[in-house]
């Protein structure tokens, strides 16, 4: 067995940690922690970036030759609005590639999963490779794939929350059922988080908070980077899985079912 | 979206049952270990191999609990109905195949509703549709048989020629709620040795089948390989892999599978290749490990004492009292049957020892007035 390498709309990534870009106290120390991660895939926020074709900010540490942009909607309450946001961000940064983010709450930031597939629908049709952020939700992710979603980034837990794999359990069936790669998004607040997403079978995990709050994100990036090849090792090289047997046969005596077979054909 | 075609086409099939014979008693401990669903494609390998073999009864005891556990102590009973024995195909191992001479019969609208009226009497509430391949015996034949069976029973199968997409799609608006279509061999050598003439020739079409049902939004589809056409195993494990492509691209779809050793049939002796009861158990209990959700099914091809036993390694449907000719329960018992069934018992005999065993025999399990059906309770007030 060996990992297949991770295409998404027919780009290859051999790094599986991808960043987002907010949060970071300073440009300087947001270039550093990209290149301490290795990742090759970074979310800007479209709030953060100007479209009137000025200078901007955030873009000027960020080396798009190295990192393909990946622009997020987070702000649109409705389908409606991410539609717009995407047209914007397609003119301003140059790339049909979309996180999409909607989410009409502002306290807990929980992805709206009515708006998102109708979105999906709308932004495929208009060519976006589109990677809609949703609840651990494994329907509405196979319906986001059928919508032709690009990949599915469920959450592990509420956004910012560090609280790790709190979905696991439906984090697992969507993993085992996508057709697209799964990228477990939001939530993620150690580099263990990170190691048991690949393991569990994630194609890749995007990290923010964790990195960007850390007191040395530079140092937290890297160990976002070893958390998450270490997970992908682990998975190629054949977890045994877990301490109970499949069987997990009672200890009371079971009668054997096989005995009336012989011992050969 | 993925087509199992191309899947199929990046596995060769001698290299998988070579791969399936150097599993080690050690990858099959490995699968073992594994948490519940979670087992992938080389496991599914390891479970299959001669290695397994010492753990059998650690599997079926795994296979057991799996399946009380999804479907409780429960067994779906269900009988075949066969419509036509017609066929113009020539294959090796069927009774049924073009240049057997032997009576070829297609039930009319009358014939049909005696069978059905006797699989009635008997209990059956679902019943599985049987015809060989020709274009006497396409949609329209199928569809008018599903209208005129509808207001009789909740569960209609069928198992009769692949078809194209939207005529699978119409059937569906006829109330088809399942169908089997096993594929015999994913070895093409051994196919094309097996299928002479005819449409069933072409093995791209048949592999494609399932996908086109999925397409079609046909609830349940039922796969499955004729053991002792070529080597057991590996036909288990692309199997395997038509069920997880099923599972994974089909996902609104329920899976059936089905175990069909090569039995004795008029018209002739074929080489069979070994797969005995022993095997067939070790095949059914990797499939329980590897989806523990698919329906297991148990045949009347074998034995009354074989089914006994097996029947609680995993199984979830048997087929009882089955006749396998176009007539056979109603008026023409002891004509040519496409195979010979190995337990006589009438479906009240074998209810009745289920429930012996502490198994609960289900006969229904859905209706049809669910799909928008008027159900049976509604004919009969009506007339």
């Amino acid at each position: 067995m060996s990992a297949n390498p991770l295409i998404i709309a027919g780009v290859e990534f051999s790094s599986r940690l991808f960043l987002g870009t907010g949060k970071f106290s300073s440009g300087e120390a947001m270039r550093l922690s990209l290149e301490a991660s290795g990742t090759q895939l970074v979310t800007v926020a479209l709030g953060r970036v100007r479209t009137g074709g000025e200078s901007d900010d955030i873009l000027s540490h960020l080396d798009t030759t190295r990192y393909r942009l990946l622009p997020n909607t987070s702000g649109t309450r409705t389908a409606k609005e991410a539609v717009l946001a995407a047209e914007l961000a397609r003119e301003a940064l140059g790339t049909h590639w979309l996180k999409l983010e909607i989410h009409p709450d502002p306290k807990y930031l929980m992805p709206d999963p009515v708006e998102t597939l109708l979105a999906t629908e709308l932004l495929v049709k208009r060519g976006f490779v589109v990677l809609p952020y949703v609840h651990a939700d494994p329907v509405l992710c196979k319906r986001l794939e059928e919508a032709g979603a690009a990949a599915v980034m469920p959450l592990g837990a509420p956004i910012g929350s560090n609280l790790g794999l709190e979905s696991r359990a439906f984090l697992e069936i969507i993993i085992a059922q996508s057709g697209v790669p799964v990228v477990v998004d939001a939530g993620l607040g150690a580099p263990s988080h990170a190691a048991a997403a690949l393991e569990m079978g994630a194609d890749a995990v995007l990290v923010n908070t964790a990195i960007a709050a850390a007191d040395d994100p530079v140092l937290m990036a890297r160990a976002f980077r070893l958390g998450v090849e270490a997970g992908l090792l682990a998975r190629i090289s054949g977890l045994t899985g877990m301490p109970l047997r499949h069987g997990a046969i009672p200890a009371s005596a079971t009668s054997p079912l096989t005995s009336f077979l012989g011992e050969t054909g | 979206m993925m087509n199992f075609l191309d899947v199929w086409k990046r596995h060769d099939f001698a290299e998988v049952a070579r791969r399936i014979a150097s599993k080690t008693p050690a990858d099959v401990d490995r699968a073992l270990g594994r948490a519940r669903g979670s087992l992938g494609m080389e496991d599914l390998a390891a479970l299959l191999s001669p290695a397994a073999s010492p753990f059998l009864e650690e599997m079926a005891q795994a296979c057991h609990h799996a399946t009380v556990e999804r479907f409780g102590r429960t067994m779906r009973l269900f009988a075949p109905l066969y419509l036509s024995n017609a066929c113009a195909n020539v294959c090796t191992y069927c009774g049924f195949s073009a240049h057997n001479k032997i009576r070829r019969k297609t039930l009319s609208d009358a014939e049909i509703l005696a069978e059905a009226a006797v699989l009635r009497s008997h209990g059956f509430d679902s019943v599985l549709l049987v015809t060989g391949e020709t274009g006497r015996v396409g949609k329209d034949y199928l569809s008018n048989a599903l209208r005129l069976l509808r207001p009789h029973f909740s569960g209609l199968w069928i198992e009769v020629q692949p078809l194209p997409e939207d005529e699978y799609a119409a059937l569906g608006a006829d109330g088809l709620s399942a169908v089997l279509v096993y594929q015999e061999t994913y070895d093409a050598d051994a196919y094309k040795r097996n299928h002479l003439s005819g449409a069933k020739a072409d093995i791209e079409w048949r592999l494609g089948t399932p996908d086109r049902l999925g397409r079609a939004g046909i609830k349940k589809i039922g796969l499955g390989a004729l053991f002792g056409l070529s080597d057991w195993r590996a036909d288990a494990w692309f199997t395997g892999l038509h069920l997880r492509h099923v599972e994974t691209v089909h996902w609104r779809t329920k899976t059936a599978i089905s175990f069909p050793r090569l039995r004795p049939h008029e018209g002739g002796e074929i080489p069979v290749t070994p797969f005995s009861e022993r095997d067939l158990i070790q095949a059914a209990c990797a499939f329980r490990l590897l989806s523990p959700e698919a329906e297991l099914s148990l045949s009347t091809r074998e034995s009354e004492a074989f089914r006994n036993k097996a029947f609680k390694i995993g199984f979830t449907s048997m087929s009882a009292g089955s006749r396998t000719n176009p007539g056979g329960y109603a008026s023409a018992p002891e004509s040519l049957e496409q195979f010979e069934i190995d337990d006589a018992r009438s479906p009240a005999e074998v209810a009745a020892f289920l429930r012996s065993q502490g198994y609960e025999p289900v006969w229904k399990d859905w209706d049809s007035t669910y799909d928008g059906f008027a159900g049976r309770r509604a004919v009969a007030a009506a007339s």
